[in-house]
């Protein structure tokens, strides 16, 4: 070596590679350890509860064997679940062939305004699912605005399918979305050029392709709406279902075992539609190749006008929806007096109010940054690092149960769970943390999801070239990883806020009065009778989801114009 | 690349030993008690077919993966158990794994923290210089063409100084054109640099080309380790005969000490190596000669079946009459294929080059 270069010095050299060394061992082992604890308390211990407290007979709680029998024996029982059922086969019926027309508008026509009708469609993730009951109430409710039109009114069966089609329509949507995206063109051309025509087409190569999807939207919708109580609450009158009941049997009569009970029932569906979901995702395996090209869609006036007129019929509705719920909340005194004001903001009466709101912001807030960051790092040790493979095997599995865990079944187990007297956690029921943890436990998996497939995005060797130039990995993460991944990671920051801000099936049980939230003040003002309230309030989440989702979006954009040096042409990628 | 200034850039490389190294995924066996020396300054390839260990062997020494037995060691160091970052290497990847939201400035100098910020900024420009390509510090890596990404990722490895320069497939997401040239490139530069080098490749070529000596890997064991020539004048085993090069198999009955039977013909031998009763004998297609001028050893009647024409050269497949049935290739300049006329030649198979495997 001659004497004009000048290298790090042999023992400087050395002190480096161990401080680089400990502070990964810290990074690694002991995020992975830190996220095993957690997801043991925020998930798999809530869970076990349900079924601890299920099965134990103590007097009075309506749980153990003998309860278990005489509950599914009851003819209430059958009842309900007989409701519940209809309703959810009802609403999976419906939603799904709208939901596919739709995707399959935006994905394989020319349709013009595109962002548009997709920006419409996503309006009611941004809202507590009691908000379309609520504007159900007042479009077709007894002193409704359209009630004419109706022979009946709303309240029952089909106040309850109608909501439940609106609240979970953009679900659906997006699973058919993503499938419908991929489409290999050469298959097209290869069916073009055996004079098979648009329909033969369709048959042989789009629905085998997406039917898969069409099954994973119709187990998704028939989950949400047995689990869902925030639109039967509203307009479901005297028809009841199951959720009602969970939620009734503990909130109203603190039968916790009868609630664990009703809960194990309810994650039935879940638990069978993820199974069977997951079996055939290894049986159909990766259909789309390196090499497909995409497709693109030829012009074809008469379909797009065909495919535009059902968009718009869907996306009127929508509007219509979202419009009467925005309009009542500003209306004075409905139906007498119909001059415009900002009484129902006061929120004066009732429990909740501008609290609430505060309190969500900052649950939301919190949501999205703290589990962000800790399902982004956790995304990233399980990924990306080699070493403890089965813990990583175990954090994964660990990871992917709060996808089978309807929200109201993983609120019931956090009360279980955290309402044990003797547990020293107990401390933190009913508080702000709780709700946080909770939230970020619920809506777990698809962020991890989100952040997984942007990592494997990218080169496999990032981490081994880092380790070999002695960088520390915690220095490599933040310094690469973090930027390339940085749309993925606002993705995720959205989403935990958007879902954080209108979520009620779990927090329902789990705020205090100190830290009651937006969604559950909208559930109790409406129970209260307060439907103007609870318009407002939804309203209000409405537009902060909204609001936050566009700020990102917009924020996202800015970041990858500016990065667009890289980003364009990025190798790897 | 600018080999002028190599000399002063790098450490003087350290030897490197792999000592009886043992690797299990499951039930299938990766890497069955390899050893391996490289001289200090060497320039050594992993030769062999996807699955055969070498890329498993080369994550050994990178310690990204971590052996079952066996000891890794590097200079006077055992390494064996050691953290990637502790081991002293630089590696170039198959996907050059360039840092795509770093400048080549902050690739290069990804591995010089600790260092103040002028030495690496004058580190840097040595570096690039190095590999030719000064003036492209602010350049992103997705602004470079391909072989200038190498480059980048050539400098990046080699700026902290390694003892050891790792290879993994480097020439292979390189057209087949630009390969050749940047193999001898850095073949020089590596030369220069004096820095002790291991490259993984599947591809023959670029072993013949670069090595100092090939370790010919099958099966997760070398099956010969020695110099290109050796490797491919006389291969240690059927298996480096048959994947190095293009080669003949004649079945063989031994007859005496120094002849053969094969088919219906008596051939003289020269190599007594082996003295099973039979096995097979090994002959390269261009040891062949066809219709000699004047009278050689082991002529034998055959019948030509196809002549491709391959530019600098022809390849000739053909029958032997007292082997029917069996094809085999010759290789021959293109001037002597008016030579062949007919269908019927002679071709004699030199007694030296006939290769014998039991």
């Amino acid at each position: 070596m001659s004497a004009n270069i000048a290298l790090p010095l042999p023992h400087k050299q050395a002190r480096r590679v161990s401080g680089a060394e400990v502070g990964d061992r810290i990074f690694v082992l002991g995020g992975k350890l830190l996220l095993l604890l957690l997801l043991g308390v925020a998930v798999l211990l809530p869970l076990l509860a349900i079924f601890w407290r299920g099965f134990s007979s103590e007097a009075g709680q309506g749980g153990g064997w003998l309860a278990a029998k005489e509950l599914v024996s009851s003819e209430n029982f059958h009842w309900l679940l007989g409701n519940s059922l209809k309703v959810s086969l009802s609403v999976a019926a419906i939603v799904v062939p709208l939901a596919y027309l739709f995707a399959y508008a935006l994905q394989r026509t020319l349709m013009p305004a595109k962002g548009l009708w997709r920006g419409i469609s996503l309006l009611p993730l941004m809202a507590p699912s009691m908000l379309p009951g609520i504007a159900l109430v007042y479009l077709f409710g007894n002193q409704g605005m359209l009630r004419g039109l109706l022979s009946d009114n709303i309240y029952g069966f089909w106040g309850i399918v109608l909501g439940e089609v609106i609240y979970t329509f953009p679900h659906a949507l997006m699973i058919l979305l993503s499938a419908l995206s991929l489409a290999d063109a050469r298959l097209f051309d290869a069916a073009s050029s055996m004079g098979a025509s648009p329909a033969k087409a369709f048959r042989s190569i789009t629905w085998p392709a997406t039917r898969q999807a069409v099954f994973a939207a119709f187990c998704l919708v028939f989950t949400l709406t047995i689990t869902d109580f925030g639109v039967p609450v509203v307009v479901g009158g005297d028809y009841q279902v199951l959720a009602l009941e969970a939620y009734k049997a503990v909130v109203g009569q603190q039968q916790f075992g009868r609630g664990a009970l009703i809960g194990m029932v309810l994650l039935l569906p879940a638990l069978f539609s993820f199974g069977v979901d997951a079996w055939l995702r290894r049986r159909h395996g990766d259909s789309m190749s390196g090499r497909a090209q995409v497709f693109k869609p030829a012009p074809s006036k008469m379909r797009d006008a065909c495919y535009l007129a059902i968009v718009v019929l869907i996306s009127a509705a929508l509007l219509l929806v979202f419009g009467m719920a925005v309009f009542s909340s500003l209306v004075k005194f409905w139906p007498y007096n119909l001059s415009l004001s900002l009484n129902h903001y006061q929120f004066n009466e009732t429990a909740g109010g501008w609290l609430a709101y505060g309190n969500s912001l900052k649950m939301a807030l919190g949501t999205a940054l703290i589990g962000s960051v800790l399902i982004f790092t956790g995304a990233y040790l399980m990924e990306k690092t080699r070493s403890q493979r089965g813990l990583n095997l175990t954090l994964r599995m660990l990871s992917f149960i709060p996808m089978a865990v309807p929200g109201l079944v993983l609120g019931l187990g956090y009360v279980f769970f955290f309402n044990l007297s003797g547990n020293p956690l107990h401390v933190l029921y009913g508080t702000m943390t709780l709700l946080i943890v909770c939230t970020i436990a619920h809506y777990l998996t698809t962020a991890q999801m989100t952040a997984t497939t942007a990592l494997r995005q990218l080169d496999a060797e990032f981490e081994a070239a880092a380790l070999s130039l002695k960088a520390p990995l915690y220095r490599h993460y933040l310094r690469v990883t973090v930027p390339i991944c940085l749309p993925a990671l606002l993705d995720i920051v959205r989403y935990l806020f958007v879902s954080a801000m209108t979520t009620v099936s779990a927090a329902i049980f789990l705020y205090s009065p100190d830290t009651i939230l937006a969604a559950v003040a909208v559930l109790n003002m409406d129970d209260a009778g307060n439907v103007g309230g609870a318009a407002a309030m939804s309203t209000l989440i409405l537009f902060t989801s909204a609001g936050v989702s566009l700020l990102l979006a917009w924020a996202s954009r800015g970041l990858l114009r500016r990065s667009q040096a890289w980003r364009q042409t990025a190798p790897g990628h | 690349m600018n080999p002028a200034i190599a000399t002063a850039l790098t450490n003087p490389g350290a030897p490197m030993k792999v000592r009886g190294v043992q690797k299990r995924f499951g039930a299938f066996t990766a890497l069955d008690n390899v050893s391996l020396d490289v001289a200090a300054g060497e320039l050594v390839c992993l030769l062999g077919p996807s699955g055969c260990g070498k890329t498993t062997l080369l994550r050994c020494i990178a310690g990204l993966e971590k052996q079952d037995s066996g000891e890794l060691y590097l200079g006077d160091r055992d390494v064996s158990q050691l953290a990637p970052q502790a081991r002293d290497y630089g590696i170039l990847f198959q996907s050059y794994a360039l840092f795509p939201n770093l400048t080549v400035e902050a690739n290069i100098a990804y591995g010089l923290a600790g260092s103040g910020r002028d030495e690496v900024r004058r580190r840097v420009g040595q570096m690039l210089e190095l590999v030719g390509l000064s003036g492209s510090e602010k350049k992103y890596p997705g602004q470079l063409s391909g072989g200038q990404q190498q480059r980048v990722a050539l400098a990046r490895a080699l700026a902290p100084a390694p003892s050891l320069l790792l290879l993994d497939e480097p020439m292979s997401a390189l057209d087949a054109r630009v390969r050749e040239h940047l193999c001898t490139e850095l073949r020089q530069l590596q030369r220069n640099l004096g820095i002790t080098t291991l490259m993984v490749t599947h591809n023959q070529d670029e072993a013949m080309l670069m090595a100092d000596r090939i370790a010919v890997m099958h099966n997760g064991r070398v099956e010969q380790y020695a110099t290109p020539q050796d490797i491919y004048n006389r291969p240690a085993t059927p298996f480096v005969a048959e994947f190095v090069g293009q080669g003949n198999w004649l079945p063989f009955q031994r007859s005496s000490a120094s002849h053969a039977r094969v088919g219906g013909m008596d051939v003289r031998l020269a190599d007594g190596s082996v003295s099973g009763a039979s096995g097979r004998l090994f002959c390269r297609p261009e040891a062949i000669s066809v219709n000699p001028l004047v009278h050689e050893e082991n002529l034998f009647p055959a019948k030509v079946r196809e002549i491709t024409f391959l530019g600098n050269r022809c390849r000739m497949s053909f029958e032997l009459d007292q082997l029917p049935g069996h094809s085999l290739l010759a290789e021959l300049a293109p001037e002597a294929m008016p030579r062949l006329g007919a269908q019927q030649i002679m071709v004699a198979l030199p007694p030296r080059s006939l290769q014998v495997f039991a």
